[in-house]
């Protein structure tokens, strides 16, 4: 339990995705002009990382590692597909993304309207494919942990894009230097913030 | 082959059209792999490889992709020329390829490839496709250097690997910028690559 909460309180704050390894910047940037769509756009990816992590595990424990394919056969022992895992994973994450379109679009029409357009888009997220080679680079020790991994960084992701908007919400009455306005200042601001969330560095549970 | 208009798509997203500061595509993958020089090159001669070639290959298949399932196709076309630059990578320059560790994996969803996918070679002959697969990757090249130069002096002193600031400078009460080395920097100074670019080509300032 200690080891769940402590994963989970270091892929938010001293792993975040944005501000330690830039993942996602693009729709991080292009979305945060407003408050309430960058919520919306986060939401979406807490939920989809959430979902892909876990998913990704299985695939790539029960699958690609070299011998994973021994419950088929004993004959798969030294079968080693690990250069597989780019291409398969990012098929997951589409066809995953695809799934739950549908379904929010099913049982919660209203959260599906207010998602909607960002949901299609969630699949070229870096941060998506992102959070699953994390998993797989750090070898995670049981799905609970990647699934925490998961929802964490998704959590980190959605602090990180709301800050932005409701700064960039306020930056529009500040007298910006004409060459920074929008692209530039956000960047340095993302760079400032970035350096606040340094401070979190070193934190155990 | 080389008239004026197909070395135009060559120079102009060098820096009038930038993919990153001014198309603000492939950021992901860019910044976090520009502490040193020498990963930062690497990972330039990769995007501009995935680059030009899946645009090659995305612009042969044009006339053939059914426009509701272009976006797996594509996907497909990059993961697969993702996965070989992977295996080069390990197989010659192993220690480089596990610095950039997962950044590899990410250009299949680096927005560069993928933006200048439905783009360009969408619509736009292979010989063509190639050519502005070039640019744009030698675009998005040339911000990670200029960024990983800078870093790279005053985060450890050196240029690619090799001391530059002289061991006196240290003696005298010189010392490296950590703080070039944490990954917020890179952000600053992309801040700063797009002030003065901006600042110099006028038509580029952001309206609002």
């Amino acid at each position: 339990m200690e080891n769940l909460l402590n994963i989970f309180v270091k892929s938010i704050f001293i792993d975040n995705m944005i501000f330690a390894y830039f993942l996602g910047m693009c729709s991080y940037l292009a979305v945060s002009k407003t408050v309430k769509t960058s919520f919306g756009l986060g939401i979406a990816v807490v939920f989809v990382l959430t979902i892909t992590v876990p998913v990704d595990y299985l695939i790539e424990k029960y699958m690609l590692k070299p011998g994973a394919l021994t419950w088929l056969s004993p004959e798969f022992a030294d079968v080693d597909l690990t250069f597989l895992s780019f291409i398969i994973f990012i098929a997951v994450i589409a066809s995953m993304v695809q799934i739950v379109e549908m379904v929010v679009e099913k049982f919660s029409p209203s959260l599906y309207s207010s998602l909607g357009i960002f949901l299609p888009l969630i699949a070229v997220n870096c941060a998506i494919l992102g959070g699953s080679l994390f998993m797989s680079e750090r070898e995670y020790a049981n799905i609970a942990e990647a699934t925490v991994f998961g929802f964490g960084s998704g959590i980190g992701w959605l602090l990180a894009i709301v800050g932005i908007a409701a700064i960039r919400e306020k930056i529009k009455y500040s007298d910006v230097p004409a060459p920074l306005k929008g692209l530039g200042i956000t960047f340095i601001i993302t760079g400032l913030m970035g350096l606040a969330f340094m401070g979190f560095m070193g934190i155990k549970l | 082959m080389l008239s004026k208009k197909n070395i135009k798509l060559l120079v102009d997203p060098i820096n009038k059209n930038n993919p990153i500061t001014v198309q603000v595509l492939g950021i992901c993958s860019a910044l976090a792999v520009t502490v040193k020089m020498k990963p930062a090159f690497v990972m330039a001669l990769s995007v501009i490889f995935v680059v030009a070639v899946s645009n090659f290959i995305i612009s042969l298949l044009r006339n053939g992709i059914p426009k509701r399932i272009r976006i797996i196709v594509q996907l497909v076309v990059i993961a697969s020329l993702v996965i070989i630059v992977d295996q080069f990578l390990k197989a010659y320059v192993f220690d480089v390829s596990k610095q950039l560790s997962v950044f590899v994996g990410l250009i299949i969803t680096n927005c560069i490839v993928m933006g200048r996918l439905e783009a360009f070679a969408m619509s736009n002959s292979p010989g063509r496709s190639f050519l502005d697969g070039i640019g744009n990757g030698a675009g998005y090249g040339a911000i990670l250097i200029i960024v990983s130069f800078f870093r790279e002096l005053f985060g450890s002193g050196t240029i690619w690997n090799y001391h530059v600031i002289p061991q006196s400078w240290y003696q005298a009460g010189y010392s490296n910028n950590g703080l070039m080395i944490l990954p917020p920097m890179a952000l600053i100074i992309v801040g700063i690559i797009i002030w003065v670019q901006r600042g110099k080509n006028r038509d580029l300032i952001e309206k609002n």
